[in-house]
């Protein structure tokens, strides 16, 4: 889809639900990061856009594009209210097996050469070949 | 304002443990969309994210309200490929690259599947020009439309000016096996090309 011009509805309502913030409190989230809910907390006290994450997250785990997908909130806001979850302990990331090389966490830049373990791209093969 | 999809199916299974992503990308109306929704085993999602004119992201919000902005859709897909393991396919044009909505898609990607239409080969070289400048490796498929003109591959690879080991193969996008296809001739060229730096 090509882009559109849009008049500012949307940056209005955008701006309200992350109190004005642009920026996440971290910046490992990336589109795919795991979520799933932390059963500890209550709610309680949770701005209705947060709640909503919150409670999605609740019934099984999502990635953060998943979450941003299902509530109808850009990418960019999903991440502000995710990292102000995973801070006060409503939202937790999945672990990723040990041994997985995570890249967004140390913090590669997009040019670098990116090196995928030989062992994932297999499992990746092997995947989609099974779906034929 | 409680949220609970329709369908238990939504949820990644429990044993998934990670995520990989790669990106679908091509000019207006090449079939990214279609692509990602014949593979897609959840709903395919869409999200919208606003930019300024210029093409940044929108950041200091309160001081871009007056600005014209504009949105870039964002179609996603979801391939479980083993019990702890899935794929996610973002459909993107492709054409930001000065985006952090683009820098963000491309961090961490394995790869991206060019599309292409016969009809419209010179459209793809922003796209291409965009991942060589960010070194994502990709493959190439040509999307076989209705009526256009069927082309030798051979001719196509060098219309598109490719690298000798970039995969090129013909797709239909609405067609599961042949999409399948399409993402294996990507993972197999990745496979080989990590297998080259092993060695290099
Ligand atoms: N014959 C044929 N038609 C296709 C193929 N892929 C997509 N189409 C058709 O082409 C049209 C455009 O496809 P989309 O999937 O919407 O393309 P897109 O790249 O998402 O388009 P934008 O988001 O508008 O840039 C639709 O009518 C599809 O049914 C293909 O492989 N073969
Ligand atoms: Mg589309």
């Amino acid at each position: 889809m090509t882009p559109r011009p849009r008049p500012g509805g949307r940056l209005v309502r955008s701006y309200v639900v992350t109190d004005g913030r642009a920026r996440p409190t971290r910046n490992t989230l990336d589109l795919i990061t795991l979520l799933t809910a932390a059963d500890d907390p209550p709610p309680t006290g949770l701005t209705p856009e947060k709640r909503r994450v919150t409670e999605l997250c609740r019934h099984g785990a999502l990635s953060l594009g998943e979450v941003a997908g299902h509530l109808g909130l850009p990418v960019s806001v999903t991440k502000v209210l995710v990292a102000d979850l995973m801070d006060s302990g409503h939202i937790a990331t999945r672990t990723p097996s040990p041994g997985f090389h995570n890249p967004f966490e140390q913090g590669e830049r997009p040019s670098a050469v990116r090196r995928f373990d030989a062992g994932i791209l297999q499992e990746v093969l092997d995947g989609l070949r099974a779906r034929l | 304002m409680g949220f609970a999809p329709a369908s238990d199916d939504v949820y990644l299974r429990p044993t998934v443990r990670r995520a990989l992503k790669v990106l679908v990308v091509g000019h207006f109306a090449v079939g990214k969309t279609t692509f990602v929704g014949t593979l897609s085993e959840i709903r395919p999602l869409r999200t919208e994210e606003v930019l300024t004119q210029a093409g940044a992201l929108v950041d200091d919000l309160a001081g871009t309200r007056d600005k014209t902005t504009t949105t870039v859709a964002l179609d996603f897909g979801r391939l479980t490929l083993n019990p702890s393991l899935v794929l996610y396919l973002f459909g993107t044009p492709g054409q930001q690259r000065f985006t952090r909505l683009w820098a963000d898609m491309t961090r961490g990607a394995l790869g991206a599947l060019v599309l292409a239409d016969t009809r419209r080969l010179s459209d793809s070289f922003e796209v291409m020009g965009t991942l060589e400048d960010l070194g994502l490796p990709y493959a190439v498929a040509v999307n076989d439309f209705d009526g256009a003109p069927v082309h030798d591959l051979a001719e196509v690879r060098e219309a598109l000016d490719l690298l000798p080991e970039t995969p090129l193969v013909r797709c239909d996008a609405r067609d599961p096996d042949s999409s399948t296809r399409a993402l294996i001739a990507l993972a197999a060229y990745l496979l080989s090309r990590d297998a080259e730096l092993e060695h290099a």
